[in-house]
């Protein structure tokens, strides 16, 4: 039996599905992230669980015991909103403190609890302080504070990095995923961010049109996407269409336009119009001349990210995307002629119809 | 060196005629309203305040002579002071009354979905847009000896008297709160747009119940529109003149009647001029004042 258990959740206002259904059972001390595009219902699946939004349909289970109709305050979720959500009126201790207040926490342990959460996000010193004194990662830090104050069963974050800019955004990464493995807390995660989804969870939930496409660990969910969608949101990646020819034991017979690719298979059959992905970081460049090409093409652009290049080369086949380490040499400019390369095993092959 | 101000990468001779020019467009754009603000309001108020200085006779009329002998009167009389206080109590109970029915109204407003917001908010907002005195009549007829109201409360038995609202303080003050309570729900209605309606589910997630959320979260932060409300009601009812003046009475005097009273019946300009002048130095105080206090207090939250 899971901690957390969202049993066909769904969620209807009007004619409109925000939610179709929503399956999804999380382990005690699991941190999970939904993620999907604005308007894919992440946000209402979290409001639902919170207790702001009532399903139209499925249950929820904490612990066993149905909380569907529970009202928010009975609940003790913490809860990290997108705006953070301080009271503006009160200092940064009686935010912290608030949820001990109303459960009458005697007055030596508020102090003691609210000293301990603050210092948890390294804000030991600010407790007389009023939010609108502090910087928005300061904030943000109150506003994890104040909801593990109550010493929640379940930690809901509803986008809570996308007000930070990008530096400080990755530092929060790191620290909150820290807090929420020393205190070993039951947390669902809200994003749009792929980056922050991966780089926190133990699993990814990516959603789709009021529906989970797929649950799995960052790294199936990156390597082996089952769906077009989920292969197009997770990373970049290069999309060739193209028709099975034939089936052998281990791969796939795909005609790409005027070449002809293996593709293992992994188990699964195809026939007809299928898609293949290539993530840019598994396409090479060789030698233009050489037997081990796949394809050969012409870079059109080349642009110098830091620690990697993104090069885009003209092919036959279409424009591919390739990313190339920074090893302290130039890769190919603008204008050569190259051989694109990719291993076997780099491609991911989906059947066409396999949408959502 | 008069350029000293502007930058210095400027070219020399342009910047001076531009940077004058620039400074002279706010004053040029406002001089209109301001030669109407100065011509019908300031020299008015001056020459009241002036008149105010003046003696007065009973048979020669104002005399041009300087005497503080009108303030010392109204200062000293005990049928003064019981106007002030009468208008101090009436501004004050309005001022009451407009935030315990206005707080709730612009609440509720708040939470009506949307075709219902704005219809209701036109409905409160509406009496403005009718004359003062055509409302307060109709109060007169509403509440009057043989008026709606008493009819409807003998015929349902609940009293065997007509109970006496014009001409009484209570019928003056429910007819302020219904001209000033619109004031009340805009300045509430302002700060409520400000306020994030996930503060209300955070301090819900937190353990609070619906009250609480309201007391310690969702009050605390209209207080500043309340208060703001509260200064413009309140000196607006302790100015005002048509309701209590049609509503109240003659005998029932309040500061604003009193001073028409000197100035129309009894002809003394001087002593009506006086108590106008009273009447505004005590709002100001009373404003200023309260204005002061709400900004110490609430500077460090609600500021930036």
């Amino acid at each position: 039996m899971s901690f957390l258990t969202l049993d066909g959740l769904g969620k209807a206002y009007g004619e409109f599905n925000a939610v179709e259904s929503i399956s999804l059972s999380i382990e005690r001390g699991e941190f999970v992230s939904l993620l999907g595009p604005s308007g894919c219902g992440k946000t209402t699946t979290l409001q639902m669980v919170a207790g702001f939004v009532e399903p139209t349909r499925g249950r929820i289970l904490l612990n066993g015991a149905d909380i569907t109709r529970e009202r928010p305050e009975k609940r003790g979720m913490g809860i990290v909103f997108q705006s953070y959500a301080l009271f503006p009126h009160m200092t940064v201790g009686n935010n912290v403190g608030f949820g001990l207040d109303m459960r009458n926490v005697t007055r030596g342990e508020r102090a003691a609890r609210v000293a301990e959460v603050l210092d948890m996000v390294r804000l030991t010193g600010l407790d007389k302080r009023y939010p609108r004194e502090l910087s928005g990662g300061q904030r943000q830090r109150v506003a994890i504070a104040r909801a593990l104050a109550i010493r929640p069963q379940v930690l809901l974050l509803d986008e809570p990095m996308s007000n930070l800019d990008a530096k400080l955004r990755e530092d929060m990464h790191v620290e909150l995923r820290a807090i929420q493995k020393k205190l070993g807390i039951t947390t669902i995660l809200v994003t749009h961010d792929q980056v922050e989804a991966m780089t926190m969870s133990d699993r990814i939930a990516v959603m789709h049109g009021g529906r989970i496409v797929q649950t799995g660990s960052p790294f199936d969910a990156y390597e082996k996407p089952e769906s077009v969608f989920a292969s197009g949101f997770l990373g970049k990646t290069n999309a060739l269409r193209g028709i099975v020819e034939q089936m052998n034991d281990r791969c796939a017979v795909v005609r790409v336009g005027a070449s002809v690719m293996k593709v293992p298979h992994g188990g699964r059959r195809f026939e007809g119009d299928v898609q293949l992905y290539v993530r840019p970081e598994r396409v090479a460049l060789i030698d233009s001349s050489s037997m081990d090409a796949t394809l050969q093409g012409r870079v059109t652009t080349c642009l110098f990210l830091g620690n990697h290049w993104m090069l885009q080369i003209d092919t036959p086949l279409g424009t591919v995307r390739a990313s190339l380490p920074n090893l302290g040499t130039t890769p190919p400019q603008e204008g050569d002629t190259v051989g694109v390369h990719w291993s076997e095993d780099a491609v991911r092959i989906l059947a066409e119809t396999a949408h959502g | 060196m008069a350029d000293s101000s502007s930058p210095p990468v400027a070219a020399p001779s342009a910047p001076r005629s531009t940077a004058e020019r620039a400074s002279a467009a706010p004053w040029l754009l406002a001089g209109p309203a301001l030669l109407l603000f100065c011509g019908l309001l300031l020299v008015p108020l001056l020459l009241t305040a002036v008149l105010s200085f003046h003696a007065f006779d009973g048979t020669q009329g104002v005399l041009p002579t300087f005497t503080l002998s009108n303030y010392v009167e109204v200062l000293s009389d005990g049928y003064y002071h019981e106007i002030f206080l009468r208008t101090a109590g009436m501004a004050l109970a309005v001022t009451v009354l407009c935030v315990v029915l206005g707080v709730p109204e612009t609440i509720i407003l708040a939470r009506m979905k949307s075709p219902w917001r704005s219809i209701f908010l036109i409905v409160i907002l509406g009496p403005l847009l009718i004359s003062v005195v055509v409302r307060t009549l109709g109060w007169a007829i509403l509440l009057g000896n043989n008026g709606l109201l008493n009819d409807a409360l003998q015929a349902l038995g609940i009293v065997s008297e007509p109970v006496k609202l014009v001409f009484t303080m209570t019928g003056v003050i429910i007819g302020l709160t219904h001209v000033l309570v619109p004031f009340m729900v805009i300045a509430v209605w302002a700060t409520l747009q400000k306020l994030d309606l996930q503060v209300e589910n955070a301090a819900r997630s937190l353990g609070a119940q619906p009250f609480a959320v309201f007391r310690r979260v969702v009050l605390p932060q209209l207080l500043p529109g309340v208060l703001s409300g509260s200064i413009i009601v309140f000196a607006l009812a302790a100015s005002a003149f048509a309701t209590p003046a049609l509503l109240g009475g003659r005998r029932l005097k309040v500061a604003a009647t009193a001073a028409y009273d000197e100035f129309l019946n009894t002809l003394n300009w001087p002593l009506g001029a006086t108590i106008a002048v009273l009447l505004l130095i005590a709002n100001i105080a009373i404003i200023l004042g309260c204005n002061r206090w709400i900004e110490r207090r609430f500077r460090a939250v609600f500021e930036g």
